[in-house]
């Protein structure tokens, strides 16, 4: 039963909607997300945007001839070999420090947690030359007549600074930064419940973390590698001053930019440039299938 | 049998003090109480997963206060399960037997056994992500009883479970502790599953005091 109300300014009946216990009528009105989705989608896409601008902007400047000089150069060559062989050993290192490190930091209330909570961030927000600088001064130091370079490359026969293991070393600090954050998040979300139970059916502790925790984690320790060996491939200012820039020997492909900008080989340093994109890119899908894979 | 001796149990700022409590060898008790009275405290501290400040707890003869939970024996049905994710049912079932490093033939047997007993032979070797909540606790009170254990601790079983499923779960317990005649305790806020199950009673007042029911 309708009234004569339900014509309102002369609006028709079936766009007039009663609402029960409120006896007034309302407007059906047709709501547009439009402009929610033009301002996200318009925020979002700056940055896609400048991103794809830079990335064919390089291309444009580029040529495939000057592609194919730069990779057959053997610098180029031992730098790309070194970068592969650096930045996976700084990730492997990086993801077997940060998983039991994540895993204590998520689990544990110990004395001193947020100063080790601290100091892991110390990397991450460190200008990467001081980083540099303070490997150089660590390995360099006398203490009481010893230096630890000394040690290793006098007794130990492994000589670190301006070799290949300083770059290893310099990726790792940077790189091992990052892959903790991942993993303490990745711990954090998972719930302990699980291990605690596990823990009641005949888990040491160590069990617990092995046969529970870790199967759980596997999708944040992909994530983490991918990080770490994503950081490790950009590092450059630890390396430059840790490991030196020397070709054939220390150079790694993000020192290979620097060192043809440096003797005028713009169109080189381009190339190279879009080369650790392609790794970057592959790199990254590699993984994501493989993290996929591990959780499906 | 179960016996807690003037325990303490500390849970942040929530404190249990003095509690008794004893539950003859091969009784099914059931314990009441409010909601957030520390019921499922009392029961982590059985197992060892929360801390007596003082008092001791016993495991059929056994002073097992300082014991780690993997050294107690003690089956644990959580309010929430805790399945594990990235196992099937089959290896839920035979999870603590390998820890045992028990042989092969017996641990197919085992989950053979359970499997059949808990009417989820069919879901042997499906993922826990995909189980009704009736089957996630069958799962559960399998993974539980796969090692024979002392004692059984159930933290609100059926409080998930639609009306059906209770009374099916009714009878399912009741069957395996006539099986296997583990001593029980069992939380719960329902007077029926007192009914039902219990051999005894207890009551967790709000000072903490727990009080036998007649």
């Amino acid at each position: 039963m309708e009234s004569n109300d339900s014509m309102v300014d002369g609006t028709a009946r079936d766009d007039i909607k009663r609402y029960p216990n409120e006896g007034t009528k309302q407007r059906l009105t047709h709501r547009s997300d439009f402009v929610f989705f033009l301002v996200m989608g318009g925020l979002s896409s700056c940055f896609i945007l400048l991103i794809v601008l830079m990335l064919a902007a390089d291309v444009m400047f580029t040529s495939f001839q000057d592609f194919k000089v730069a990779m057959f150069k053997a610098e180029i060559q031992a730098a790309f070999k070194l970068t592969m062989l650096s930045c996976t050993a700084a990730a492997v290192m990086s993801l077997w420090v940060a998983t039991p490190l994540g895993y204590l930091l998520a689990r544990y209330s110990f004395p001193g947690r947020w100063l080790v909570d601290t100091l892991v961030d110390i990397p991450i927000v460190l200008p990467p030359l001081v980083l540099g600088l303070s490997l150089l001064i660590l390995f360099h130091l006398p203490v009481f007549g010893w230096e630890l370079e000394n040690w290793l490359r006098d007794d130990v026969g492994f000589g670190v600074t301006y070799r290949w293991p300083a770059v290893v070393l310099a990726q790792f600090s940077v790189s091992c930064a990052f892959a903790v954050r991942t993993m303490r998040v990745t711990f954090d979300q998972i719930d302990p419940r699980a291990e605690d139970v596990a823990r009641t059916l005949g888990c040491t502790r160590a069990q617990a973390f092995w046969k529970i925790a870790v199967p759980q984690a596997s999708r944040g320790m992909i994530a983490a590698v991918t990080v770490a060996w994503a950081r490790a491939l950009g590092e450059f200012g630890p390396i430059l001053v840790f490991a030196g820039a020397t070709r054939m020997k220390t150079e790694v492909l993000s020192t290979s930019v620097f060192l043809e900008l440096s003797i005028g080989e713009l169109n080189s340093a381009v190339a190279l440039s879009l080369l650790m994109v392609m790794m970057a890119v592959v790199v990254l899908l590699v993984l994501r299938y493989l993290g996929a894979g591990a959780t499906a | 049998m179960i016996e807690l001796r003037n325990v303490t149990v500390q849970a942040g700022k929530f404190q249990l003090r003095n509690l008794s409590i004893e539950v003859d060898a091969g009784q099914y008790a059931v314990l009441m109480g409010r909601t957030g009275i520390g019921k499922t405290t009392l029961i982590e501290s059985i197992c060892g997963l929360r801390k007596v400040v003082c008092g001791q707890v016993w495991i059929h003869g056994t002073d097992v206060t300082h014991y780690s939970p993997s050294d107690r024996e003690i089956g644990y049905v959580p309010q929430d399960l805790a399945l594990f994710p990235t196992l099937n049912v089959r290896e839920h079932l035979a999870f603590a037997l390998r820890l045992r490093r028990v042989s092969r033939e017996r641990i197919v047997a085992r989950v053979k056994e359970l499997a059949e007993t808990l009417g989820i032979t069919h879901l042997l070797d499906r993922h826990v992500q995909g189980l009704s909540g009736g089957e996630s606790q069958r799962v559960a009170l399998g993974r539980a009883l796969s090692f024979e254990p002392a004692i059984l601790l159930l933290d609100e079983p059926l409080s998930a479970l639609d009306d059906a499923t209770r009374r099916e779960t009714y009878a399912l317990l009741k069957k395996v502790q006539k099986a296997s005649q583990v001593t029980t305790l069992h939380i719960t806020h329902n007077q029926e599953d007192v009914d039902v199950l219990a051999d005894c009673c207890f009551r967790m007042e709000a000072n903490g005091m727990l009080v036998t029911v007649s």
